[in-house]
């Protein structure tokens, strides 16, 4: 089945009448883990609540498995939905123990199958030594975990995610987001996350939704958004790179200060002879080649140990980066000789 | 449903905010009128009481709440800095010890000193057999029945307020901040003053406020003394002078003082938030062997004059053959009953209020259910005596429209039937103590945060299997609190009770009062240990909060 989470069509505004989305369509595939990534305010936690229930939409309709969980005149209730949350602050009930806050979803089981199903969890989330402290005595990654193992209890359909690794320490943030994909992979239960931290997102996630303004500019894998952005937006808001003018020859080039360039993005004819266009420059595209005529002016370099992180000045001012092997050090002032090697030139015309 | 179907239809909201507007109104209601009485004509008696009594008056309030502002900043400021820098003897027990004074009725105090004070008191009658003095007129002693007596037993009783937020204060300044002070070369007095004392001085002055309004709002002590205050100036004007609108008027100033008090409160507490220092765990200096044991006699002293001792008079006075009788007299029964009853009454509607009142607020989304329990919570800052009038007037007025109305209906004569109800009463306590009530259920209800309903729900529990298995639980210890507190307070509570309360009807407050004013202090001395005994309860659940801050 291809569309697992089905969204068609949502419109949502709060009572105050700020609109928070309108029109806004994407799915999950079965088994999959989407994310929706995107700056604070983008709306991708309000659309979470809606699938989860806690709001109603104004249009549109949420599908789950085929089933309708929502559409404008009915709303499934949030308990019903069979639907795992990890929230943001966890929020895990501070009155429990560990094993009892596993056990909160568990209620139709028998108390011996109860049981059985906590433990296995808790061996899951490797909390054996926790299962009778209570919230406040655990560490915040190990609160991270109960809050994982408590949505996936009683084997939810999906999983959502709001922000789930924002309260913890970067290190401690990459290494629970591999675990958090291994077990949502052993389980194969289907997840969509939500986060404006697109490395959280990349270590996670099979597709990504990119949200801006309540709506979702591009929905896709992590490879593409960085090298096929469909958008100015995604183009900046994924990975870093620089936007470089240029003008568009009749043969579908693009003369930009770096050189020609041909276009993989936009089909031939779309822009017209002379027009102006920004390509976006990756600090990977550009390399560092002593021999080149290219030359540009380090303005500012950024030690990232095995890498440096170059910023250069064009001889007309323009500035890119460039990300270059960290025994090639240079001073701020310096030339340097740099070369074009981009894979998929990406443009978009100017308006 | 959804905050939006909520809030969407103006008629529904309209019903849920219409009641809490209702309430609000009717706990405010007594003030206004109290308020508003400045524009009404009286018998007559005003233009007295402006040219005879109330320059008094004033003068004496104003130098009733300096003394008690100066000593509460002296004693608790002094006590909270050593308790919380130092490492003494004794030190773990007296950082909790020391706030025991609040559980002593300021005009309990004030008859156990009297007793013990007095000509034929133990103090005096020890002296006279030392020297050998044959009477008043070989030596002189102070009368403890003085202003400044009146000002000694309220800061003495009072300090604690000051105590327990200075400390919470020093105790939060980070210890960096002294070692900051130490590079450049500071002495321990000059830090004391220039780094520490500053940075505490919203936490210093919020506790001062605090004692301050008790002070303001105190009966039972200047009473006792025969002292000319705002609240006897209330009582004799309405009782003495018979008149109701001189007795508002009265009530009118003495609540601008307070409303001035609170306002300055207030101020000072917004301030602190810039005050705030970061959280570190403050090291206790040693003390050489004398400094050590004269700091523990230091901090001693408050506990001994502020409970110590007049529990140990009220306990001699009552183990006298004949306050051990009275205890055994159906009438104490009574008492007990009585203010058991009255205060379990208030507790239990008060906390159901107060549990409406914050789940209104936690829900909506506009500012008006959170300003409508800013309102309520005000209600605490007003002196018993005000609300007393305050209540009284319009429901006087009330009862005789009533009784007009039926004798109207029937033909037979009622008597009036609001007037020293119980009920009037509970009301009267409610618009005081409510705000403690609300004050503890809100803030149990913010540690269940809003998620922790989505948790829930999202694992399967219904609305009713919410509130169940999460919110009753977790808000449960805040109830009990709220009960607790409002409980105690009715119990303390004497100005209100005394002019509200049903004819022959007395609690242990009144009782005590009664007596005392009578001399009979023997006879009191049980009921008097009663109510230390009940005030201790709030005292125990501070102290164990003291007790968690320092582990």
């Amino acid at each position: 089945m291809a569309n697992y989470l089905d969204i068609r069509d949502i419109a949502f505004s709060y009572a105050d009448g700020t609109r928070v989305c309108e029109h806004l369509s994407f799915f999950v595939s079965d088994g999959e883990i989407g994310c929706l990534l995107g700056p604070s305010g983008c709306g991708k936690t309000t659309l979470l609540r809606l699938i989860a229930g806690f709001e109603k939409p104004d249009a549109g309709e949420i599908y789950l498995k085929a089933e309708r969980l929502a559409n404008q005149q009915f709303a499934m209730p949030a308990e019903q939905r069979n639907i795992g949350v990890v929230f943001q602050d966890y929020a895990l009930f501070p009155h429990l123990s560990v094993e009892k806050n596993i056990g909160f979803g568990l209620r139709a089981l028998s108390s011996a199958q109860k049981s059985q199903r906590v433990n296995e969890m808790i061996d899951l989330v490797d909390l054996a030594q926790e299962a009778k402290k209570f919230p406040h005595e655990i560490s915040g990654g190990q609160r991270q975990r109960v809050a994982l193992a408590r949505a996936l209890a009683p084997r939810p359909k999906l999983l959502l995610l709001d922000e789930p690794f924002s309260n913890l320490d970067v290190e401690l943030r990459e290494k629970l987001g591999l675990e958090v994909r291994a077990l949502l992979r052993q389980l194969s239960t289907p997840a969509l996350l939500v986060t404006h931290d697109q490395y959280e997102a990349f270590s996670i996630a099979d597709k990504i939704g990119v949200m801006n303004h309540g709506k979702i500019e591009q929905w896709d894998t992590a490879y593409n958004l960085y090298h096929r952005p469909a958008t100015k937006f995604v183009a900046d808001f994924v990975g870093q790179g620089v936007l470089l003018r240029g003008r568009a020859r009749h043969d579908g080039h693009i003369d930009t200060e770096l050189g020609p360039m041909l276009t993989t993005n936009l089909p031939l004819g779309k822009l017209h002879n002379g027009a102006y266009a920004d390509v976006l420059v990756r600090p990977d595209d550009i390399l560092h080649d002593d021999a080149s005529h290219a030359q540009a002016e380090v303005v500012h370099k950024a030690f990232r140990g095995a890498e440096i992180l170059y910023t250069l000045r064009l001889p007309s001012g323009a500035k890119v980066l460039s990300l270059v092997p960290s025994h090639h050090n240079h001073e701020i002032g310096q030339k340097i000789g740099i070369k074009l090697e981009i894979d998929h030139v990406v443009a978009f015309p100017v308006v | 449903m959804s905050q939006k179907q909520f809030n969407s239809s103006r008629i529904s909201r309209f019903f849920t905010t219409f009641p809490s507007l209702t309430l609000a109104l009717l706990l405010v209601l007594p003030v206004l009128g109290v308020l508003f009485s400045v524009f009404s004509q009286d018998s007559g008696a005003w233009a007295h009481i402006t040219a005879t009594i109330l320059p008094d008056l004033v003068t004496t309030s104003l130098i009733l709440v300096a003394l008690v502002g100066l000593g509460v900043v002296v004693i608790g400021t002094t006590t909270a800095w050593l308790t919380a820098r130092y490492e003494f003897p004794g030190r773990a027990f007296l950082q909790w010890a020391l706030i025991l004074p609040l559980a002593m009725p300021a005009y309990v105090m004030a008859y156990a000193y009297t007793d013990a004070l007095q000509y034929a008191g133990p103090v005096q009658t020890m002296l006279r057999e030392l020297f050998h003095w044959q009477g008043k007129a070989d030596y002189w002693f102070p009368d403890i029945r003085s202003v400044g007596g009146a000002a000694l037993i309220m800061m003495f009783v009072l300090y604690p307020y000051v105590f327990m937020l200075a400390r919470v204060a020093f105790l939060e300044q980070s210890p960096s901040l002294q070692e900051a002070g130490t590079t450049f070369g500071y002495s321990r007095w000059r830090l004391f003053f220039r780094v520490s004392l500053p940075l505490a001085r919203p936490a210093i002055a919020a506790g001062a406020a605090l004692a301050i309004m008790e002070t303001l709002a105190d009966y039972g002590t200047v009473s006792y003394f025969g002292l000319q205050t705002f609240t006897t100036g209330i009582f004799n004007a309405w009782f003495s002078l018979g008149d109701r609108v001189a007795a508002a008027k009265l009530s009118a100033i003495l609540l601008s003082f307070v409303a001035l008090v609170t306002f300055l409160e207030q101020t000072t507490r917004q301030r602190s938030r810039y005050f705030q220092t970061s959280k570190g765990r403050a090291n206790r200096t040693p003390l050489s062997a004398t400094h050590r044991w004269m700091t523990t006699a230091i901090c001693s002293l408050p506990l001994a004059i502020g409970f110590i001792i007049p529990t140990l008079i009220l306990l001699k006075q009552a183990s006298a053959n004949d306050a051990l009788a009275s205890l055994l007299t159906t009438r104490f029964a009574t008492l007990v009953f009585n203010s058991f009853a009255l205060a379990s009454i208030t507790a239990v509607i008060g906390v159901a209020l107060a549990l409406w009142l914050a789940y209104m607020a936690r829900k909506s989304k506009s500012g008006l259910s959170a300003n409508v329990n800013r309102l309520i919570g005000m209600g605490y800052a007003v002196p018993g005596t005000i609300i007393a009038i305050g209540v009284l007037i319009p429901v006087i007025r009330l009862d005789h429209l009533l009784v007009d109305q039926l004798n109207l209906w029937f033909g037979t004569t009622f008597g009036l039937l609001l007037t020293g109800s119980l009920g009037i009463l509970v009301y009267a306590y409610l618009i005081r103590f409510l705000a403690v009530a609300l004050q503890s259920v809100a803030a149990g209800l913010t540690k269940i945060t809003p998620s922790m309903d989505d948790a829930a729900q999202s694992l399967g529990a219904t609305r009713f299997g919410v509130l169940r298995q999460i919110h009753i639980p977790l808000l449960r210890p805040s109830l009990v609190t709220a009960a607790l507190l409002v409980f105690v307070d009715v119990m303390k509570e004497l100005p209100a009770t005394l002019v509200l309360r049903p004819f022959n009807f007395d609690t242990l407050a009144v009782h005590v009062y009664v007596l005392a004013k009578d001399e009979r202090l023997a006879e009191a001395a049980w009921p008097a240990l009663a109510m230390v005994a009940v005030g201790l309860v709030p005292v125990l659940i501070a102290s164990r909060q003291i007790t968690r801050q320092a582990n």
